[in-house]
């Protein structure tokens, strides 16, 4: 039992462990909650290549803001809010299919990215903090900024949460019901786009789609409404913030990789397990 | 908030007093539609009275489901125009589209409640929950397609007869005044499709007005007031026997229809129905 909680709170002795557990588990629920949505739209390829497409912005902004974090975060969330309602009004009008023209656009952005920070000296320290996330390396006034964020996007869900349910279920009702479509359907964008902005320092681009679309899929699997698939979303998310962080820093492997790990070890348990409500779907 | 109340009030009641001015519920002048230069409807008119049953029939790619949407307000048609009560339907909450069992993710987790009071949210406003009243109506909606047993059901393990209903049930809790269902019987077995034609009788004496696109052209002819025979262009609308012709047929659906000499008269045996179209 003593071996256990020294286990539990040897790492919290470190103010960095705090602030990265803290960041972890706040992103990670934001990112479930909002993925919710990404599931049940099918958007998971939207949110990867619009966490990708954000990386000219990020290069851009730790180019002309000398590597400051909130340069990063601002500039991140410009080009996300840009690429998420380019993206959307790609999607509505165009000859060619939506993925196709996803997949053109986000590579192109990626690769905009990576020939932007090969510009810069420390090249590969800076990638691969973009790419994979910093989880530790956060500080307080980005845990403030966090935490403002997290709480207006749990706001606007929770606000708009019927709305943003019947455009999501059946987009015609919708429109009968004379609700503004147009409008919550760029508000959704918009959400996905400030939370992977939000929660990019955890994770990073290229493992930002496992946060939204993981723990999400999981609670898709094990239950049977709506409030309840966001509530266990979230809480899974949560714990595999924490999980993968104690892995990590036991284990020295990396930290947004390892709660991205458990976040799908869990995923695959819940699948395999004969409960879950997908092996009992008539 | 007070003056959001007496907003919503003048306003609903100047939606009644619109709608009782004596106007036919639905007035299609002249609409055409056509998406990248494919024509999928060609000058169409018809007027429909309140309270009327009609049956819009035709082969698959006729422009049922356009029509159907146009009158919603859910697409805009290319030239002419559709008049609910005498305006635009982009100012009604009183029309109610049902789709197509197939184009709704029946995985989504959602009770069979969840999806009834959908139908309230029109009426609620931004930022409100919903309150006593519309969980009474709910229920009541329920109640009246024989389903308030399975208001917690998991929408996945109904039945297509009950998804049909569910649906019924929402535009009963949206207040809907006209009722637009596409294609509610294509995959139905006959004891669903009887119980939702009861639905609909029931429906009537509410003064509901219902446009139900079928492929069923029996239950057209048995169950409805008037007829609507349409391929692109409108071909015939009136009385299923008046419509029923032999000539409108063929015109309608050209050697795809197999019309059947019984005592001596033509029995259609069926279109091109499948899935979906």
């Amino acid at each position: 039992m003593g071996e256990a909680l020294r286990v539990l709170l040897d790492p919290l002795q470190y103010a960095f462990m705090v602030r990265g557990l803290i960041a972890a588990v706040v992103t990670g629920g934001l990112c479930a909650l909002v993925g919710t949505y990404v599931v049940l739209r099918g958007m998971a390829f939207f949110g990867d290549a619009l966490a990708h497409s954000i990386l000219p912005g990020l290069a851009l902004g730790y180019l002309l803001g000398g590597g400051s974090r909130d340069a990063l975060f601002w500039w991140g969330l410009g080009t996300a809010i840009l690429a998420a309602l380019g993206i959307g009004a790609l999607s509505r009008g165009g000859r060619l299919k939506e993925d196709t023209a996803i997949g053109v656009l986000f590579a192109g952005a990626m690769a905009l990215g990576v020939v932007l920070i090969s510009t810069s000296r420390s090249y590969a320290v800076d990638l691969t903090h973009l790419l994979f996330g910093d989880v530790l390396g956060v500080g307080e006034g980005d845990l403030i900024r966090l935490g403002i964020f997290a709480a207006l996007i749990f706001a606007v869900v929770v606000l708009f949460y019927k709305e943003l349910l019947v455009i999501s279920f059946d987009p015609v009702l919708a429109v009968t019901l004379r609700l503004p479509t147009r409008l919550f359907e760029n508000l959704l964008l918009l959400l996905i786009a400030a939370t992977v902005v939000v929660a990019l320092q955890t994770v990073g681009v290229a493992l930002m789609v496992a946060m939204l679309v993981t723990p999400a899929a999981t609670a898709y699997l094990l239950t049977r409404r709506l409030p309840a698939m966001m509530a266990l979303a979230v809480a899974l998310a949560a714990l595999s913030s924490v999980v993968g962080l104690y892995a990590s820093y036991y284990a020295g492997v990396a930290s947004g990789a390892a709660i991205v790990l458990t976040a799908t070890v869990v995923f695959l348990v819940v699948r395999l397990a004969p409960i879950s409500r997908g092996s009992s779907r008539a | 908030m007070a003056l959001v109340k007496l907003w919503q009030k003048v306003t609903l009641q100047e939606r009644d007093r619109v709608h009782l001015s004596g106007e036919p519920i639905v007035e299609v002048s002249r609409v055409s539609m056509r998406y990248d230069g494919v024509v999928a409807l060609e000058d169409v008119s018809f007027a429909v009275k309140a309270g009327e049953r009609i049956a819009i029939v035709g082969p698959n790619g006729a422009g049922k489901s356009t029509l159907l949407r146009i009158i919603a307000g859910v697409l805009t048609p290319t030239t002419g125009s559709v008049r609910i009560y005498g305006r635009g339907p982009g100012g009604h909450l009183c029309i109610a589209y049902i789709p197509q069992r197939n184009q709704v993710d029946w995985n989504f987790p959602l009770t069979v409640a969840d999806v009834v009071m959908m139908g309230r949210i029109g009426k609620m406003g931004l930022l409100r929950h919903p309150g006593p009243r519309d969980w009474a109506m709910v229920r009541r909606a329920l109640e009246q397609v024989g389903m308030a047993d399975l208001a917690d059901r998991p929408i996945r393990a109904l039945s297509g007869g009950q998804q049909q209903r569910m649906f019924i049930a929402r535009a009963l809790a949206q207040e809907a005044e006209l009722l637009l269902m596409d294609e509610p019987f294509t995959g139905l077995d006959r004891p669903a499709q009887e119980g939702i034609l009861e639905i609909l009788e029931h429906l009537r004496r509410q003064g509901v007005t219902i446009l139900l696109a079928t492929h069923d052209l029996e239950q057209a002819a048995s169950h409805f007031d008037r007829v609507l025979l349409l391929n692109r262009r409108l071909i015939a609308f009136g009385p299923p026997d008046a419509v029923f012709t032999p000539e409108a047929l063929r015109a309608a659906y050209g050697g795809h229809l197999r019309l059947v000499p019984v005592e001596g008269e033509l029995v259609a045996v069926g279109d091109t129905c499948c899935e979906g179209g």
